[in-house]
């Protein structure tokens, strides 16, 4: 869609059309959005979640083809015009939709234009070509207007179908429509439903296992190497007598990788603390520093020995990526840690980082969210956190009742994912489209 | 209260962000916004904290003649001049500009082109075919990087009419165990943020404030 560049020649139109008949046809063939993900009923919300969130995630996401009578070969041209309210907003646009004439041949553009409500003024919206039409089949156009508009307000909307004049003629308006609509605030984002029912049934999964881990439920919880490693790790840097380096990677402190990050590192921090190692974590991020002091400090207050804690060992670098890179590498190899975590979420440095941990033959322990940095650190690093198992790190190590029962809770969804993926592909495999019963 | 008080105010702030992504109201999305600006105003904060402390680091280190202390004095000569020189003149213009352009942009350039050396070593670690998956690294490896070459696509085999070239087969590797390995990991990482988020919210989790609170 392009902005109004001349303005349309706004003659009488040719045919008028009876707007209100427009209107109704035009809602009966085609209902709003909200009505199709909200309307669709008990027993169709039932059968959504009886067939999986997996499944219907996807389904309702997709878009929904609005059926459309065909055109009629002949008929004269002649627009149908509707504004609607647009969904899933707080009432600050609306969408002014139509179908294609019969006959649209000759057409060259739609113009729109919109009644100021203030001055009474037509203004320009936009213009629609009709080549966008043969990017949907449905033959219909839809415009969004987000300018200025206040929710619960009517707006008044005409539409005038121009086709250009032959050598340098003026454009000819071959026909005008016009309608209102009024913008209305939802409470409510239909379009994340889906994410809605998933979060409600994941929390109801994790607060289940936790009710059942504090009822003091054996759970059992499969072998992590990596946070096996950890206290071998530490151990070796204590026998080295060299200190323990750790990254919390590269992302602020709203990421939930770093808190994750931040969670393990309390219960290393502990370990350390244990066994009288000096700690060392260079820090991109100054508030991420801040919460680690915080984290040390407590830790080595819960064991016993505060007197370990030493603020200039968790440190504030740089906010440059490679700026950063470089004083983690020019700290391994001035300091020679016996013992590298890189914990958290990282970029290109990651290969850097661990390559030069490597080189000081110091024991590296990784963990990363990032798929595009897994290949890097499992290459170089002797154990590493592979996705989930980072967030997992900080529930491991503790072994407290009621962060494990949250892991099971996390398990069991994974499950249910597993085995809707797997009964999506049989059926896909076998031909049974399911999506009639979803709605 | 040090204890619970911010795991209240997490929870607030929690089920806020929470409420926010789920609603487009413009009341819920103007506290939205307030709570990114508070945390500018608190980055701008801790930045604070954070010269301090790189200031602090060095010092120490120039102060006791550690190792390396020689970097140090560098580290704070520069930090102190960038400052200066941004004050006195334009951060646009002039010595700072000059600083950015000829020092800091090519050193940082040059940290990021040691990654070809590093991705060879890393690489030579991991195609040593030591055992059976290495062996399948190594292959699929070869293959993937042939095939995204022009040379790719004239190496093949012809099974009747149709010619599989490792370009081919290099999609297929991508585009089938590749991306089913990636959305597994990506399942996963997308429930383990999301039971951390919750175990935040609900202050089952509180590492992250100490882990005695």
């Amino acid at each position: 869609m392009h902005e109004l560049s001349t303005h349309p020649v706004w003659h009488a139109p040719p045919h008028r059309g009876d707007r209100r008949t427009c209107q109704k046809a035009l809602s009966a063939a085609a209902p709003p959005r909200a009505m199709v993900l909200l309307g669709m009923g008990r027993q169709n919300a039932l059968r959504l979640l009886g067939m999986g969130l997996w499944i219907s995630t996807a389904l309702l996401a997709a878009p929904r083809a609005e059926p459309t009578p065909a055109p009629e070969a002949g008929a004269p041209i002649e627009c149908r015009l509707d504004v609607r309210d647009a969904p899933n907003d707080k009432g600050t646009a609306l969408e002014i939709c139509w179908r294609a004439p019969a006959d649209s041949a000759d057409i060259t553009v739609y113009a729109i234009e919109r009644r100021d409500p203030e001055t009474g003024d037509w203004q320009p919206v936009g213009t629609v070509s009709p080549a966008v039409a043969a990017r949907d089949p449905q033959g219909g156009f839809r415009h969004q207007d987000r300018r200025a508009i206040e929710p619960n307000r009517t707006y008044a909307y005409r539409l005038a179908v121009v086709r250009s004049g032959a050598r340098g003629a003026p454009p000819e308006t071959l026909h005008t429509a016009a309608a209102t609509g009024v913008a209305r605030a939802q409470w409510f984002n239909h379009d994340r439903l889906p994410a809605a029912i998933a979060v409600l049934l994941f929390s109801a999964s994790l607060l289940l296992f936790i009710r059942w881990a504090r009822g003091g439920r054996d759970l059992f919880i499969r072998r992590i190497a990596g946070l096996e490693a950890v206290d071998e790790a530490v151990g070796r840097a204590t026998e080295m007598g060299r200190p323990v380096l750790y990254s919390p990677g590269l992302d602020p402190m709203e990421e939930v990788a770093t808190v994750a990050s931040v969670n393990i590192l309390g219960q290393v921090a502990r370990k350390c603390g244990e066994y009288e190692t000096r700690l060392i974590m260079p820090n991109r991020d100054a508030i991420v520093m801040t919460v680690a002091q915080e984290v040390v400090r407590e830790a080595y207050t819960e064991i016993g020995r505060p007197d370990l804690y030493d603020p200039n060992d968790i440190y504030y670098t740089t906010q440059s990526q490679f700026g950063y890179a470089a004083a983690v590498c020019g700290t391994m190899m001035r300091e020679r840690p016996a013992t590298n975590f890189f914990i958290g979420h990282f970029y290109a440095e990651s290969l850097i980082l661990a390559e030069t941990g490597n080189a000081t033959g110091a024991i590296q322990i990784a963990g990363t969210d990032s798929d595009s940095q897994l290949p890097f650190f499992i290459t170089a690093c002797d154990y590493t956190l592979i996705g989930e198992e980072l967030y997992a790190g900080s529930v491991y190590l503790s072994r407290e009742p009621l962060l494990l029962g949250a892991l099971k809770g996390q398990d069991a969804a994974k499950a249910v994912i597993l085995a809707l993926l797997l009964g999506g592909t049989i059926l896909m495999l076998a031909g049974v489209d399911i999506r009639p019963l979803l709605g | 209260m040090k204890k619970t008080g911010p795991v209240i105010l997490g929870f607030l702030v929690g089920i806020l962000m929470l409420v926010q992504y789920f609603t487009p109201n413009a009341w819920i999305e103007a506290r939205y916004n307030n709570v990114l600006d508070w945390k500018q105003v608190v980055f701008g904060m801790t930045l604070i904290l954070g010269v301090v402390s790189l200031f602090l680091y060095h010092w120490r280190k120039i102060s006791r003649r550690q190792s390396g202390w020689g970097y140090s004095v560098v580290t704070i000569g520069g930090l102190l001049f960038m400052i200066f020189a941004a004050l006195i003149w334009s951060p646009e213009a002039g010595p700072y500009r000059w600083m950015f352009d000829y020092v800091q942009a090519p050193m940082q350039a040059t940290m990021f082109a040691l990654l070809a050396f590093y991705v060879a070593s890393a690489s030579y670690r991991a195609f040593r075919a030591r055992g059976f998956h290495a062996a399948l690294l190594l292959t699929a490896g070869v293959i993937v990087m042939l095939g995204r070459v022009p040379l790719g696509e004239l190496i093949g085999v012809r099974i009747g009419e149709t010619h599989i070239s490792l370009a081919t087969i290099s999609s297929w590797i991508l585009d089938y165990p590749n991306l089913a390995a990636k959305r597994g990991v990506m399942i996963g990482v997308g429930l383990g943020m999301t039971a951390t988020a919750i175990k935040i919210i609900v202050g089952i989790e509180r590492t992250y404030l100490g882990r005695g609170a």
